[in-house]
């Protein structure tokens, strides 16, 4: 039987053999990943079902990353909770701050994932590890619960909507604005319940860190994965990373879509989000108008070395104007270091940028850079809710990095084309 | 289920149901005093156990965060009646077993106030205010075991997760 990509994954980890679009399973889990927010309930639930051990430790990842370090006397609590639970299970995939970074730069980097697994996680963009070939999937607390007991997870196989980028990609345009022209076409339910299949020429030609960026935000289209099939730039990504075997896996040829949509890129722009959903999306030259207040470059979208790269390349040897705040986000302390000996660090400080340690902070309006009423963020975050980063009266406009940086300098929504 | 409704829009998403400043505790009083805080900040002044929410497209959208359902849960609203719910949203529910229905139909035409009754042996939706009877979309097998035998975490405990 022909197969999609996401149904090989999912096939692979049942004793099924073969699985179709609709079908119920139950799934083996190679990585199951809970964070701050989400693992203290999932500790909870399991406790709630008197087994002693869980049943593997190492598959088991916790990463407090969202309110470390801990921004109130709460927040320490919870990351407690996945402290000694870490310590008790034997948990040796538990990142203390110091070592921790934003969960989806961070397992990838550490070749926690690799390609060929299926892997869950109680935040909702643990879909971004598709871009090495993985079917990785967001999911509540409780099914973490029920998987450290198990090791097991209940899924509806998915349909897939085929993505075929051909074209060029103009300067200053990313992986970013592609998924962002995508979510913009088919609407925030537009893949809802479905897989998210990423390929084409330009796809093939673009980084890991932009695949990356891709895939994470698959589920603010309503996807249950993003997904890209493995190849040579995959390779070299994993190869010196991976901690176990992986493999690749492709959809055949002939293979049933659910849909099929090809997107020309050669005139593509960088795209701006505007509020409040992910789907109101305009290319950047629509929006010079725009006053921000505040500037945030970070997080499990484009907290990558390229992201803070292309940003430092446009602050380099320029101050940011002075009614903004910018504040830069390393994704990891290994993105961090490599910022610092490469001079960007340098470079965001002495534009007058404020540089965090690595924590998911205010791309949810936890900490590092909340909101009040009235204020505008420009951020290369993932979602533009109605003040999800701080006061409900508060807006978010969403970008990539370049026109992030560009936009610190000029106080207003602009291209990065017109800053150097 | 019968309860009073309480009618919102498509896209309510997770930040609107629990916002994330409310994140650092999973004391379930805690959260449900939050409920929907964000997109109706008089909802637990007006709202009352055994209500019920009639929603848009989408329901739930954004953060896999539990405490969304969670704090719904345990404010004591009886089910939620969805036109369609965003998927980890919808798996919360089923594991927690906060009740939903998928329904198109009478998410279009039930009003604000009206009594809602659902009679879960019939499968249908009764709208008692207007007289009108709607059907809802039928679970898989698979997840009226979880819901039936009350969540994920009871299913588990008896010994019915196959894997």
């Amino acid at each position: 039987m022909v197969m999609t990509i996401t149904e090989k994954i999912i096939a692979a980890h049942t004793d099924l053999g073969e699985v179709r679009a609709g079908q119920f399973v139950y799934a083996d889990v190679d990585v199951c990943l809970g964070n701050d927010i989400t693992a203290p309930i999932a500790i909870e639930q399991f406790e709630t079902l008197g087994i002693a051990q869980v049943l593997h430790p190492d598959r088991i990842v916790l990463v407090p990353d969202h309110f470390t370090p801990n921004k109130d006397i709460k927040s320490a609590r919870n990351a407690k909770v996945l402290r000694d639970f870490a310590q008790k299970h034997q948990i040796k995939n538990y990142f203390e701050v110091g070592r921790v970074g934003i969960e989806h730069v961070l397992l990838p980097e550490q070749g926690i994932v690799v390609p060929g697994d299926l892997v869950i996680g109680a935040d909702s963009h643990t879909c971004t590890y598709g871009a090495l070939g993985i079917f990785s999937t967001g999911v509540g607390s409780t099914d973490i619960a029920a998987c450290y007991a198990t090791g097991k997870v209940w899924l509806k196989v998915p349909e897939t909507i085929k993505f075929t980028y051909t074209g060029q990609l103009n300067e200053w345009v990313s992986g970013k604005d592609l998924i962002l022209y995508t979510i913009g076409k088919i609407g925030v339910d537009g893949a809802r319940y479905k897989a998210m299949e990423f390929g084409g020429p330009v796809i093939e030609s673009l980084s890991m860190d932009d695949r990356l960026a891709m895939c994470n935000m698959a589920i603010e289209a309503g996807a249950k994965n993003g997904i890209i099939a493995p190849d040579h730039c995959t390779e070299v990504y994993v190869n010196d990373k991976a901690q176990r075997g992986y493999k690749f896996y492709s959809s055949d040829a002939d293979c049933n879509y659910f849909e099929t949509h090809e997107y020309d890129v050669s005139a593509l722009t960088p795209q701006v989000a505007i509020p409040n959903l992910p789907e109101n999306v305009r290319p950047v030259e629509d929006l010079s108008d725009i006053r921000i207040d505040q500037v945030v470059i970070g997080s499990c979208t484009n907290g990558r070395i390229s992201d803070l790269r292309i940003a430092a390349q446009i602050l380099k040897g320029k101050k940011i104007h002075p009614s903004i705040r910018l504040i830069v986000l390393p994704g990891t302390q290994e993105v961090y270091l490599e910022a610092l000996r490469e001079g960007l660090i340098e470079i965001f400080i002495n534009a007058e940028g404020a540089v965090s340690t690595p924590t998911c902070g205010p791309c949810l309006g936890g900490h590092m850079g909340v909101l009040t009423e009235g204020e505008r963020a420009l951020s290369t975050t993932n979602r533009n809710f109605a003040g999800r980063m701080g006061h409900p009266k508060s807006e978010i406009y969403l970008c990539n990095p370049a026109v992030a940086a560009a936009s610190a300098i000029t106080g207003k929504i602009s291209h990065p084309g017109l800053i150097t | 289920m019968k309860g009073k409704t309480w009618i919102y829009g498509d896209n309510v998403n997770t930040d609107e149901i629990i916002p994330a400043r409310y994140l650092n505790t999973t004391d379930l009083k805690e959260l449900s005093s939050h409920c929907m805080e964000d997109i109706d900040s008089d909802f637990v002044k007006k709202a009352k156990r055994g209500d019920i929410l009639v929603v848009g497209e989408n329901f739930g959208c954004g953060s896999s965060r539990e405490h969304a359902p969670l704090s719904i849960k345990f404010f004591g609203i009886s089910c939620i009646i969805a036109k369609s719910f965003a998927r980890i949203f919808f798996r919360n529910a089923i594991n927690i077993g906060l009740p939903i229905f998928e329904s198109k139909e009478a998410a279009s035409e039930i009003r604000e106030g009206d009594e809602v009754f659902v009679d879960l042996n019939l499968s249908k939706i009764i709208d008692l205010t207007t007289d009108k009877e709607y059907s809802f979309t039928p679970f898989p097998d698979e997840m009226k075991d979880i819901i039936e035998a009350g969540g994920l975490m009871e299913y588990v405990k008896s010994n019915q997760f196959k894997g």
